[in-house]
């Protein structure tokens, strides 16, 4: 894993979170601004997704990233591009190594799916960013494939892809430059039913500086 | 039987009852069909790629997979394919990705004009009420971008030959939304034709018996109905 911890020089400390697993958060950062997103006690996922804030529709595109670079996984240096093939963000500090984009997010109906239906009614990531996200106008049309920062998903040659343990530890961070104005919304995921967070949902820590 | 020729290069949308069965077959090498799909009953339930990929553990699409909404609800059922590898990685093409083949105008080159999946896309979207909000990871049907160990990906030029084809059937009302562009990834401009026919669907037992998690997302559908 090519793990980098490079820090660029922040701007003034406007936020500083900590929030529970199956919380969410949401907040503006912007251009020049950066993000820390740190997984306090490690094997955690936190679901996250981010929109040109002048333009809701403008939004993170995992196909168009991973496409465009030509690279599934994320880490320092991905540009995390927008539908219009924008740069929303760039990745500038990453101490685990990888993190997935391709996995989604936990819904209620997926853990249905995924695990049966005595799991409906179970905390989920897509209610979380349906609840945060209300309050910046993000209904269900605006989400999409997310970002799964700390969350280990490989894909193999063959085109099968599965779920691994995390490669994340306790106090690892993934750091971000916000390249427009941008709107972020995380989910940090409650599931219980596979080890993307290793059986045990924690708190993560999230810092937004604005521009240096 | 109804059936539709869509040349390469354009877009078209059709909207397809449950327990029928469409059948793609591309008319000539190289083709791509960059496919959105909608539950038609529903104001925004659509095709979620990622639910559809990890509750199959695949990173590809093929037979017999169901296709998976954002409701948990089977849209359909890839019930057969000449190719055992669709994309669903590589997104659809924009403009920027069809300019790379230089300058292209309706007056210079008439309905030989190159237009992106983005630009189709959004002009059927357009016709059904719905915008650049509804634009969804799509699946790239007859294209295929490689995986390599460590994440790397590489688009397979050749992948898909004149008389390649998929069947989908349709388990919920569907809307579908495609354009026929070359995929995204594609080195040169090499727009092909695709026959649409949409037909009853036999029974689909292969997907029903493919994983645990295919028959739930195909019992939820079903409830739909009940
Ligand atoms: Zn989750």
């Amino acid at each position: 894993m090519g793990v980098t911890a490079v820090l660029l020089p922040h701007g003034v400390l406007v936020l500083d979170e900590v929030v529970p697993s199956g919380d969410g958060f949401l907040a503006t950062v912007p251009a020049g601004g950066s993000l820390r997103i740190v997984d306090l006690e490690g094997n955690q996922a936190a679901d996250t997704l981010f929109y040109d804030a002048h333009d809701l529709d403008n939004r993170y595109s995992a196909m168009d990233t991973v496409r465009e670079q030509q690279q599934a996984y994320l880490t320092t240096g991905s540009q995390l591009l927008s539908t219009d093939l924008d740069v929303l963000a760039t990745i500038t500090a990453d101490t685990v190594g990888r993190h997935d984009t391709v996995g989604g997010a936990c819904s209620q109906e997926s853990n249905v799916i995924r695990y049966g239906e005595q799991h409906r009614h179970q905390h989920a990531c897509r209610e979380t960013f349906l609840r945060w996200g209300a309050a910046a106008g993000i209904g269900a049309r605006q989400l999409t494939a997310n970002i799964n920062f700390f969350m280990n998903v490989p894909l193999t040659s063959e085109g099968g892809l599965t779920f691994a343990d995390g490669l994340s530890s306790p106090g690892a961070y993934v750091e971000l430059r916000a390249e427009r104005d941008i709107v972020v919304l995380i989910s940090n995921c409650p599931q219980l039913n596979n080890p993307c967070n290793g059986w045990n949902p924690t708190p993560i820590q999230v810092l937004v500086w604005g521009p240096a | 039987m109804t059936g539709h020729d869509v040349p390469g290069g354009a877009a078209w949308s059709f909207r397809v009852r449950h327990g029928r069965e469409m059948r793609f077959t591309t008319l000539a090498n190289g083709a791509n069909v960059s496919l959105l799909l909608f539950a038609a009953d529903h104001p925004v339930d659509r095709l979620n790629v990622p639910d559809t990929l990890k509750a199959q553990m695949s990173a590809r699409i093929h037979p017999p997979m169901v296709l998976m909404s954002d409701r948990g609800l089977a849209l359909a059922s890839v019930t057969g394919s000449s190719l055992d590898w669709h994309d669903a990685l590589g997104g659809h093409s924009t403009e920027r990705h069809v300019t790379r083949f230089g300058p292209s105008s309706y007056q210079q080159d008439r309905n030989d004009r190159r237009l992106s999946a983005r630009t189709g896309l959004l002009s059927e979207l357009r016709k059904h009420g719905r915008d650049r909000a509804d634009l969804h990871a799509s699946v790239n049907l007859f294209s295929k971008v490689a995986l390599s160990g460590d994440g790397g990906l590489s688009y397979v030029e050749g992948h898909s030959v004149a008389g390649d084809w998929a069947t989908l059937r349709a388990e919920v009302d569907l809307l579908l939304v495609m354009s026929t562009a070359p995929h995204p990834l594609a080195t040169t401009w090499c727009p092909a034709a695709v026959r649409v026919e949409v037909t009853d669907a036999p029974a689909d037992d292969a997907s029903r018996l493919f994983r645990d998690e295919s028959a739930r997302a195909l019992a939820q559908s079903a409830l739909v109905w009940a």
